[in-house]
């Protein structure tokens, strides 16, 4: 494993191998001290053209518990308003040395790209690219799934669990990464959505499809170990995809009355930024069912993980 | 596993040898040293030479390095408390994250840290491995102790001395012995792991 684009890349052995050193690194964040030598003398340099929060502050935390030097970069207030070009910018990286670049993009397949053209020396993580990809996403809710329904047994996986994902699945990098990994991990997934947010091609998709939350939480699907809500990516939207917020929220949202006809242990999971009252109520995303939190803590984790698995023996040329 | 880890004249895996698994190696030389008799004389000094350096089995901690030095490490529990009558905690010390050849190595997995409940805080720390060889995963078992507090003292335990030290490192207490040449392999194979018997046999090398 050189560079991580797509959870499609990951076989099962390497994604459960990530899952167990990722259990491992959220031992040692649970010590006193929480730094390690690992990577001392690397530099990630973090590129982000769109905006984030967490995703961002998570791999900025994950490299620097690892000792690496990390360098922010954000289109914002740099040379890419002046109009730089991505290839320059990668230029400019490879010339100032960097081991690993993670980055965030809205075009789908930049980081393909980046990885692919020769402007860079170093690793490529994909932090999210357009409507394409956003693996360690996917990674970080498989390992939340796997610590709370299987104890983070390490080589385990998730055979025979059912996980809904809810909601715009049209804009939702989250998703195609999450049904790729989850069904790679032995699980099945269901999509739920009105068919306005559902892409083109689903039916190629290692998944099933709903227009109905009502049913799909009711078991109609067979019983849920999870159920992932996403968010409406209205800064996405450039059409109308359903009538109103209302009515999306009353056919798609998840509030207590859906959540009471989930089975006792299923979670509740949301990759954030969340609409409160849109996708989600508040009495489901503070609920003790909710692993919302628990993802933020866990994605610190799952990308020391992945910095660890691409930055270590990468003059061998292969990983894990 | 790597390449490099079974290349045994690579200088960059000076540690691995020992740690090499069964059925990936070409057919070479290899010769027994230790035999099952051996070790388990070899591990009885040690726990004798143990209590009567520490005088008694007072705030001992044993930490084993994954793989085969968690192993050794629970043998010498046993034995300190055939001995003395007292029991000594075992905990495991994974040292990965804190080589300094990572970045020359394939991917190495990261194998649990557990501590004893009494930390090692003023403890008596005595780390067990296998084989010292360059003395560079001792310097990490180091550094990832002092992560964890400050014991009163650090001791070494090795089944087996090959020599070639790349730092100065020594072991306190030492099973055997064993002058090699670098472009030997030593590999340590305990029952509990590997199966069979425990052996400790010398690999490749020159052939006359």
């Amino acid at each position: 494993m050189r560079h991580l684009l797509s959870t499609a890349d990951l076989s099962r052995d390497e994604a459960i191998s990530i899952l167990d050193v990722a259990g491992q690194m959220a031992a040692t964040q649970r010590r006193e001290i929480k730094k390690l030598p690992t990577l001392r003398g690397r530099t990630v340099v973090n590129l982000f053209y769109e905006d984030s929060t967490r995703t961002r502050i998570s791999f900025e935390a994950a490299a620097k518990r690892l000792s690496a030097d990390v360098i922010n970069f954000s289109a914002k207030g740099s040379s890419v308003s002046k109009g730089e070009s991505l290839k320059d910018t990668a230029l400019t990286l490879k010339a100032m040395g960097a081991d690993a670049v993670v980055v965030r993009h809205p075009i789908s397949g930049a980081p393909h790209r980046l990885a692919n053209a020769g402007w860079i020396d170093g690793t490529v993580v994909n932090a999210g690219d357009g409507t394409h990809e956003h693996p360690t996403q996917a990674l970080l809710d498989a390992y939340t799934l796997r610590s709370r329904l299987e104890q983070d047994a390490p080589g385990a996986d998730l055979k025979g669990r059912r996980v809904a994902i809810v909601g715009d699945v049209l804009h939702s990098r989250v998703a195609r990464s999450n049904v790729r990994l989850l069904t790679t991990l032995g699980a099945e997934v269901v999509l739920v959505a009105p068919p306005t947010l559902l892409p083109v091609g689903i039916g190629d998709w290692p998944c099933s499809t709903s227009y109905d939350l009502d049913d799909v939480v009711g078991g109609g699907h067979g019983d849920l170990d999870a159920v992932m809500m996403l968010r409406v990516q209205r800064e996405r939207m450039n059409a109308a995809f359903f009538p109103s917020a209302r009515e999306y929220s009353r056919r798609y949202g998840l509030d207590a009355r859906r959540m009471a006809k989930l089975p006792e242990h299923a979670l509740v999971m949301h990759p954030g930024p969340m609409n409160r009252g849109l996708e989600i109520t508040a009495e489901a995303a503070d609920s003790p069912r909710s692993t919302i939190v628990e993802q933020v803590a866990n994605g610190v984790a799952v990308r020391m993980a992945v910095l660890y698995l691409l930055l270590s023996g990468q003059s061998e040329g292969e990983g894990a | 596993m790597s390449p490099a880890r079974e290349d045994p004249s690579s200088p960059n895996a000076p540690e691995d040898p020992p740690r090499v698994t069964a059925g990936e190696e070409p057919p070479q030389a290899v010769r027994a040293v230790l035999e099952p008799a051996e070790i388990a004389r070899a591990l009885s000094r040690i726990a004798h030479e143990v209590l009567e350096h520490n005088k008694g089995a007072e705030n001992l901690v044993l930490l084993g390095i994954p793989t085969r030095g968690v192993t050794l490490a629970h043998r010498l529990a046993a034995r300190l408390a055939a001995i003395e009558g007292a029991h000594v905690p075992v905990g495991t010390l994974d040292v990965t994250m804190h080589r300094d050849d990572l970045r020359r190595q394939a991917f190495r997995t990261i194998a649990a840290t557990e501590l004893p409940d009494g930390g090692v805080d003023d403890k008596v720390v005595v780390l067990v491995d296998d084989v010292l060889y360059s003395g560079r995963t001792i310097r990490a078992a180091l550094d990832a102790l002092s992560e964890f507090g400050r014991p009163r003292a650090v001791r070494l335990a090795v089944l087996v001395d090959r020599g070639h030290r790349e730092l100065p490192i020594r072991a306190d207490h030492v099973g055997k012995n064993l002058p090699t040449s670098a472009r030997e392999r030593v590999r340590v194979r305990l029952s509990e792991i590997d199966g069979g018997e425990d052996v400790v046999s010398i690999v490749g090398g020159v052939t006359k």
